[in-house]
């Protein structure tokens, strides 16, 4: 049988649920009129009112906000509340050196841990869970965003953190972890260390997985699910949105169920920004309607997908987003956190005196992605030392590090090796996919 | 002191012969050559008579090269010769980077061995104090006959 953490919310008449959806949109862009000068001002630029939105259907006639808008308001410009309500402060990569900063005060906490605790259940989990949170803690909100969750529910939560996979699995083991929260990659490595320590499946009490922050696939799914002897659940979220717990799929593992009590999902066309029929592709966009930090009208995320409202078997009425398909930009996730070549070309910009002609390549090697740098030598560059050579690969090595907050591999290559299109360097080589 | 051509090469399947290739094209001897290698790049180091025309020709085929100076000792071949060398270098507080040696042989000596040193500049001023047979670039120029 079906359970659920809130049945009214999840299984509202979508009636009902457009009613809530409109009263909560009127409240969040006046909201925003009233204490963000930045979304006044594009109002006004559009010569729009508060009053003007009367219900969703209006919500297609708001300017869209971008990770632009963000970088421009950097760090508090864009919160809605004043800082002595803001308790919270996550950050992830902005496409320049700036991260994107986000706020919450303790309400919106509250709507996280809520719509974490409706994923976990959909995932079959219950307050005898054992839930162990292997996301990283910190600026990210993967780690405190299911932590909040899993606490919420009553389940114990095991704050493991990421890293020293053998531990990991030994706490799994030992304290009879049921309910796995993790990057999918990392479900994957986790999978092969335990055959390697020479475990099966059966030695654990592994019931089920609420995988996200990162792309992946059907094949990785069947793939987790059969190292882990678990049911794998995707689940999606940003920073800027809230975090992990926008959307998970259900047992019926057919799409994502937003909770559209706190997200509204439109789909656009990225080129023209109108929206596409239902089922079509398009950028996914969202607008917050439940939270006071840091509301976001129109959020342009960057990610390909589609969205269907048809009934789904699991009961609840929440539209089904499609697992992203892709990206609009030049974005890539790596273990997690949010890369865009620009981060990187940046560093070298600050290296030579000229920017090397550069190429990132990711891998997947033992289920854990691996990126590497190859920059074209130049003249200014290249001097007689192997050592000269090698501390300059490690210099670079060290300041995407600090940037980033990922390691990274770098490696020297000759002048016009790497392959150009058009006179334009490809600068990005995903293998994962 | 003389002039030694460095030239970057990744470790890849015929990027040598890439080299030495362009150079063999250009109707350009190689006196002397060594490799120091790392795992994922090597560095080429090579003696020519006209290490500025070589400079070119390799920079124009698309390679990193550039010159570096390094010092040039004469020996024979017999025991104890380097050795001597050796000492003399130590004597006079020399540090060696790295070092390789080729025949060249006329009346005077067997063989000619190269020597990147340490802090070069003071280097420099130091092995023309020491009791050793110090090759100069014109000898190297006269090498291809």
């Amino acid at each position: 049988m079906e359970r659920y953490w809130n049945a009214a919310m999840e299984k509202m008449p979508r009636e009902q649920l457009r009613d809530l959806q409109s009263d909560r949109l009127k409240a969040a862009v006046n909201r925003v009129y009233t204490n963000v000068e930045h979304y006044r001002n594009k109002m006004q630029e559009k010569g729009m009112l508060p009053g003007d939105i009367k219900s969703v259907d209006d919500l297609r006639h708001l300017p869209f906000t971008t990770k632009l808008d963000l970088r421009d308001t950097y760090p508090f410009g864009m919160f809605a509340s004043p800082m002595h309500e803001i308790v919270r402060i996550h950050a992830s990569s902005g496409t320049t050196g700036k991260q994107t900063v986000v706020g919450y005060t303790n309400r919106d906490i509250d709507v996280w841990a809520e719509c974490m605790a409706r994923c976990l259940v959909m995932a079959g989990a219950t307050k005898e869970s054992r839930v162990q949170v292997c996301y990283g803690y910190g600026l990210f909100t993967g780690g405190l965003g299911a932590h909040y969750g899993a606490e919420k529910l009553g389940a114990v939560t095991i704050p493991a953190s990421t890293g020293n996979t053998q531990r990991q699995i030994t706490m799994m083991k030992d304290f009879g972890t049921t309910v796995l929260c993790c990057t999918p990659s990392y479900a994957m490595y986790l999978g092969e260390t335990i055959k390697d320590m020479g475990y099966t499946p059966d030695d654990f009490k592994l019931q089920a997985g609420c995988f996200g922050a990162e792309p992946w696939s059907e094949n990785m799914r069947n793939e987790i699910e059969a190292a882990l002897g678990l049911k794998a659940h995707d689940i999606y979220g940003l920073s800027e949105i809230m975090g992990p717990s926008v959307s998970q799929d259900c047992r019926y593992q057919n799409g994502l169920h937003v909770w559209e009590d706190c997200y509204i999902i439109e789909i656009v066309d990225p080129d023209t920004g109108e929206l596409v029929p239902e089922g079509q592709n398009g950028e996914m966009v969202f607008t917050t309607i439940n939270k006071e930090g840091f509301p976001l009208i129109r959020y342009r995320t960057r990610d390909i997908g589609s969205v269907t409202y048809e009934k789904c078997e699991c009961g609840r009425t929440h539209a089904r987003m499609s697992k992203p398909q892709g990206r609009t930009d030049d974005m890539l996730i790596i273990r997690g956190v949010n890369v865009f070549p620009s981060q990187i070309e940046s560093v070298l910009l600050a290296i030579g005196e000229t920017t090397p002609n550069y190429q990132i390549i990711v891998e997947r090697i033992n289920n854990l992605d691996l990126m590497t740098v190859e920059i074209e030598i130049s003249e200014a560059m290249f001097a007689d030392a192997v050592r000269g050579l090698e501390s300059l690969e490690k210099k670079i090595v060290s300041q995407i590090e600090s940037v980033l907050g990922i390691s990274c591999k770098v490696r020297l290559v000759e002048p016009k090796t790497i392959a150009r299109s058009e006179g334009k360097a490809k600068r990005v080589i995903d293998k994962r996919q | 002191m003389i002039k030694q051509l460095s030239v970057f090469i990744e470790n890849k399947q015929g990027r040598l012969a890439d080299v030495t290739g362009t150079l063999a094209e250009a109707n350009i001897n190689i006196h002397a050559l060594s490799i120091a290698d790392t795992t994922d790049f090597g560095i080429l180091r090579l003696i020519v008579s006209n290490p500025e025309n070589a400079k070119d020709v390799l920079r124009n085929a698309g390679f990193t090269v550039k010159t570096t100076e390094v010092a040039a000792v004469a020996l024979l071949n017999k025991p104890g010769s380097l050795s001597a060398v050796l000492r003399e270098l130590d004597k006079a507080a020399i540090s060696i980077e790295y070092m390789y040696a080729f025949t060249s042989r006329t009346e005077d000596y067997d063989a000619i061995v190269v020597f990147s040193l340490a802090d070069k500049e003071a280097a420099f001023e130091k092995i023309k104090k020491c009791d050793i047979k110090y090759v100069g670039a014109e000898v190297i120029a006269r090498l291809d006959g």
